[in-house]
């Protein structure tokens, strides 16, 4: 039996500390890894826990990240509770995997530390590794701070691993500035995080050898499209399992979380959409600027990335009158994805906001409060002026001359 | 066309990818393969002609048509050495006991790993033109080899 850890109520933990202390209450019978910076303490710290007894699962030092998600995935077939971590060039090579991962509808934990992909190298946050698995077919919920970061890996093994979903899930938090950086965290104690989790119940699993099973066929043009078409259903019902869980977690501690976060959107005018640490900085702008100025700023903030929350963005944006969408991926020639996701969402409603597009942050790039406060007075200006009054997409924080890409068009 | 030996009622009923066509409702959860209809224990200690293969697993599915050439097997000159069971990529030799009985041709997809194999003089196992009936073949054996000085 694992040795248990003594948590004091408040502790002091960085983001992959509190992600590692999460992966460690949960008790996963196989962790596989390959560390990368900023994630490689949470495996590290992990190591540490497998090696002074506070783990009864496997720690599988791999030769690259693709062979870490790839050991995963069969760990996972097998019928085991399984999680890794990655960030940036780690999580670009572990891409294919994850398609696999949720093909076979293996419910596997991947803490992220978000960082940015080179080339040229670089190890500081942006959202590039996280945009890049959007398409993988796994749940992705995003921490904006370390004990977020904690409480969404609990509840990452218990939403994966419901019946209803059978998916694999991403807990993301932003490189160095929540993965580094040291808070406050309100931890629980282990039987009671354990009990949260629950034991793990295996489904078609391979070491059951009165049932044997095949994981991994090939279908062609006969199969593929059903299968991918009940995969992508499974993708978007789990929403309703993952409010069912925030539910669940906020009664034994009080913190709320939704699929969608709102801050001060009661009565908002303008609006500012982002992820990460971005929207705790976004929110303090928003704070001194309805103070200072008068100006009904709000923020909106997609708690889960996938499945996305058509529905819920929708709702939460109905009566602003302009929105700025932050993206903190260098989007190569198209408009960020966050921002064509809202202004999807929100084409399909009577509002019709203006939106426009910020890219920002690139490489760990500072976003301080002083450039969300400015960004918030632009879309007060949109705001005002019945329409977009600056280029659509422009980046934010860049050095040279302003960089924007095209216009409103005004017959 | 011959089955081969220990042919059953379910062994290669049907083309691979014949299976009845279901929406995307029906199919299975992470397109997982299920290979027994029920739950089997002692699987190890089962022949496979006498296992409740599913409609899904490869047993029930012929892969024949795949084939231009085949092995032919013969008898009187085999030693029952087992090389061609232990190489065979496919599971189509057929052997009890460590005595081979020949090919499962639902399944073999005509390689001829076997015959590189084969260590006797001549080989016991022979390629043919798939066109070509076994006991005709049987009739074109070659002779002992001489060995070179």
């Amino acid at each position: 039996m694992a040795e248990k850890m003594q948590l004091n109520e408040v502790e002091v933990w960085d983001g992959n500390l509190a992600a590692a202390q999460a992966l460690r209450q949960a008790q996963v019978d196989v962790v596989a890894a390959y560390p990368i910076t900023p994630s490689t303490p949470i495996v590290e710290n992990y190591g540490y826990f497998v090696a002074n007894g506070y783990v009864d699962g496997e720690y599988v030092m791999v030769e690259s990240e693709h062979a870490a998600m790839s050991a995963c995935v069969g760990a996972a077939a097998a019928g085991g509770r399984v999680a890794t971590a990655t960030s940036s060039q780690g999580f670009m090579l572990m891409i294919e995997v994850l398609y696999q991962a949720s093909g076979m509808r293996v419910p596997l934990v991947l803490t992220v530390a978000n960082r940015a992909v080179a080339s040229p190298l670089n190890v500081r946050g942006d959202h590039g590794d996280m945009y890049a698995g959007r398409d993988s077919g796994w749940v992705q919920m995003d921490a904006f701070n370390a004990q977020e970061a904690y409480d969404l890996t609990l509840c990452a093994f218990k939403i994966g691993e419901d019946m209803r979903v059978r998916l694999p899930v991403m807990v993301h938090q932003d490189g160095f500035l929540t993965s580094h950086t040291a808070q406050n965290v309100h931890p629980l104690q282990d039987d009671e995080a354990y009990k949260f989790v629950g034991d793990y119940k295996p489904y078609e699993e391979m070491l059951d050898f009165s049932k044997p099973v095949t994981y991994g066929a090939q279908t062609e043009e006969d199969w593929h499209f059903e299968h991918k078409a009940r995969q992508h259903k499974a993708l978007f019902d789990s929403a309703a399992v993952i409010d069912e869980v925030f539910e669940e977690f906020k009664k034994l501690t009080g913190r709320e979380y939704k699929r969608v976060e709102s801050y001060m959107m009661e009565d908002a005018e303008v609006a500012i959409v982002a992820l990460g640490t971005t929207v705790e900085t976004a929110r303090v702008a928003a704070e001194e600027l309805r103070k200072e100025e008068g100006i009904k700023a709000g923020v909106v903030a997609p708690r889960v990335f996938r499945p996305f929350p058509f529905n819920e963005i929708r709702d939460a944006l109905a009566n602003v009158k302009a929105v700025a969408v932050l993206d903190r991926s260098a989007p190569m020639g198209a408009m960020g994805a966050l921002f064509n996701e809202i202004s999807a969402a929100m084409y399909t409603t009577p509002n019709r906001p203006l939106i426009t597009n910020f890219i920002y942050g690139l490489g760990g790039r500072d976003f301080p409060v002083s450039e969300a406060k400015r960004i918030f007075k632009e879309q007060k200006a949109h705001a005002d002026a019945g329409y977009i009054t600056t280029p659509i997409q422009q980046f934010s924080g860049v050095r040279g001359p302003k960089l924007g890409f095209f216009e409103t068009k005004r017959s | 066309m011959s089955k081969g030996v220990l042919a059953t009622p379910k062994r290669g009923i049907r083309e691979l990818g014949a299976e009845e066509l279901v929406g995307w409702d029906e199919v299975t959860q992470g397109t997982i393969l299920e290979t027994f209809e029920t739950e089997v224990d002692n699987v190890a200690h089962i022949r496979p002609e006498e296992r409740p293969y599913s409609d899904f697993s490869s047993y029930t599915a012929t892969v024949a048509s795949w084939r231009v050439i085949k092995p032919v097997y013969n008898r009187d000159i085999c030693i029952d050495c087992q090389h061609c069971w232990v190489w065979c990529p496919d599971t189509s030799i057929v052997s009890r006991d460590k005595q081979m009985l020949g090919i499962d041709y639902d399944h073999c997809k005509g390689c001829g790993v076997c015959v590189e194999v084969c260590p006797t003089n001549p080989k016991s196992l022979l390629m043919f033109a798939e066109a070509e009936e076994p006991e005709v073949a049987l009739t074109k054996w070659p002779e002992k080899k001489k060995k070179e000085k």
